[in-house]
């Protein structure tokens, strides 16, 4: 049986052309029946390629990719299901605004992010202290204490570092501008390098 | 750890599309994979874990494809002749597709899901409401249907 169905390279092609076709209905007829819960792309950044999210409310997810984390992008989206929903669907359109941003960032013609974000993976004070971050202003920098002080509970400095640490749509929420009270960087979940490189894009460092 | 439903479409999505094509054929076949895979996106968060997937796909298929068969008697444009076919099927293909075609429903069903959808013919006689022995015998009826018209090169 399996001659009869083994298929030519012929139908291969036109397989993957109808398929190509269908998703993209499928994303579109997804997000008219709002079951679109969870979209993807990646994006191309100075530091390797970057993984985005949105759910209908914002942005859910950034992610620098496993060369720099150790876990690669199908780990995240596989987190993603379980914790937010497993209608999961790689929709770039859906991304291009924070896209956008993201470039404009980079190009240095962007000072502030203005796509939604949505904080639904981070919780409790973790995320009462990423709400703060936007308000430390690009090409400054605040110390992990300065920012407990801005949460409203000054002695939570370590849980400080956790929240920069585990915050899950960083560069867009600028963790990266929160630095160690001796002058030190401190640690970033992009790498220290990386962290290096957003703060001398914002003039805070020397390149 | 939840499969997200793009790695499910990615998977299953060129089986269920030939299956598909095989049950319902022509441009037809394309709105029954849209309509499963919306259909398989909504109930997807209550599907188990442990359940077979491509097993579930393809029986929200057949019922997509009963569906698109009632609508289609309404509507009755023989689906060989469009010239949709011609451009999506190679034509070494198209004699198998217009084979299959031509087959009594439950032979074509049953070659489809098991042949082309994989299914052990257990779970293609829980889709085809028979017993383990018809679905096998009717898949086994249309395999022979089949050879026959593809050897004989005169089609349906």
């Amino acid at each position: 049986m399996t001659e009869l169905f083994g298929g030519s390279d012929g139908s291969a092609v036109a397989d993957a052309t109808a398929l190509h076709r269908l998703h993209a209905r499928l994303v579109t007829t997804a997000a008219d029946e709002g079951l679109l819960d969870v979209a993807y792309r990646t994006v191309d950044s100075p530091f390797g390629p970057l993984l985005l999210a949105a759910t209908d409310v914002g942005l859910v997810r950034v992610a620098f990719d496993a060369a720099v984390t150790g876990v690669g992008f199908d780990l995240v989206l596989g987190s993603l299901a379980d914790r937010v929903s497993p209608r999961v669907l790689h929709a770039p359109a859906r991304l291009d605004q924070v896209a956008r941003e993201l470039d404009e960032y980079f190009a240095g013609r962007r000072r502030v992010f203005e796509v939604p974000v949505d904080l639904r993976l981070a919780a409790g004070f973790r995320r009462a202290v990423l709400g703060h971050l936007p308000d430390v202003r690009f090409g400054s920098v605040a110390t992990y204490g300065a920012v407990a002080v801005l949460a409203g509970h000054p002695r939570a400095v370590r849980a400080v570092g956790t929240a920069c640490a585990t915050n899950p749509v960083p560069i867009v929420v600028p963790c990266h501008r929160v630095v160690r009270a001796d002058g030190a960087l401190g640690g970033y979940l992009g790498g220290p390098d990386a962290k290096r490189e957003l703060l001398a894009l914002e003039g805070v460092l020397e390149r | 750890m939840r499969l997200p439903f793009e790695d499910v479409v990615n998977r299953h999505g060129p089986t269920v599309l030939r299956v598909c094509r095989a049950v319902v054929g022509g441009p037809d076949a394309e709105d029954a994979w849209a309509e499963t895979f919306l259909a398989a996106l909504r109930a997807y968060p209550e599907l188990p874990a442990t359940a077979n997937v491509e097993a579930w796909l393809v029986t929200i298929a057949h019922r997509k494809a009963i569906d698109q068969h009632r609508s289609r008697a309404r509507r009755p444009v023989p689906w060989a002749e469009l010239p949709e076919q011609v451009a999506v099927v190679p034509e070494t293909d198209a004699a198998l597709w217009a084979a299959l075609a031509a087959l009594p429903p439950r032979q074509r069903q049953a070659v489809a899901y098991h042949h082309l959808g994989g299914l052990p013919y257990r779970e293609v006689a829980g889709i085809l409401g028979n017993s383990e022995a018809a679905a096998r015998r009717a898949a086994s009826d249309g395999v022979a249907a089949l050879r026959r018209a593809l050897q004989s090169g005169e089609g349906p």
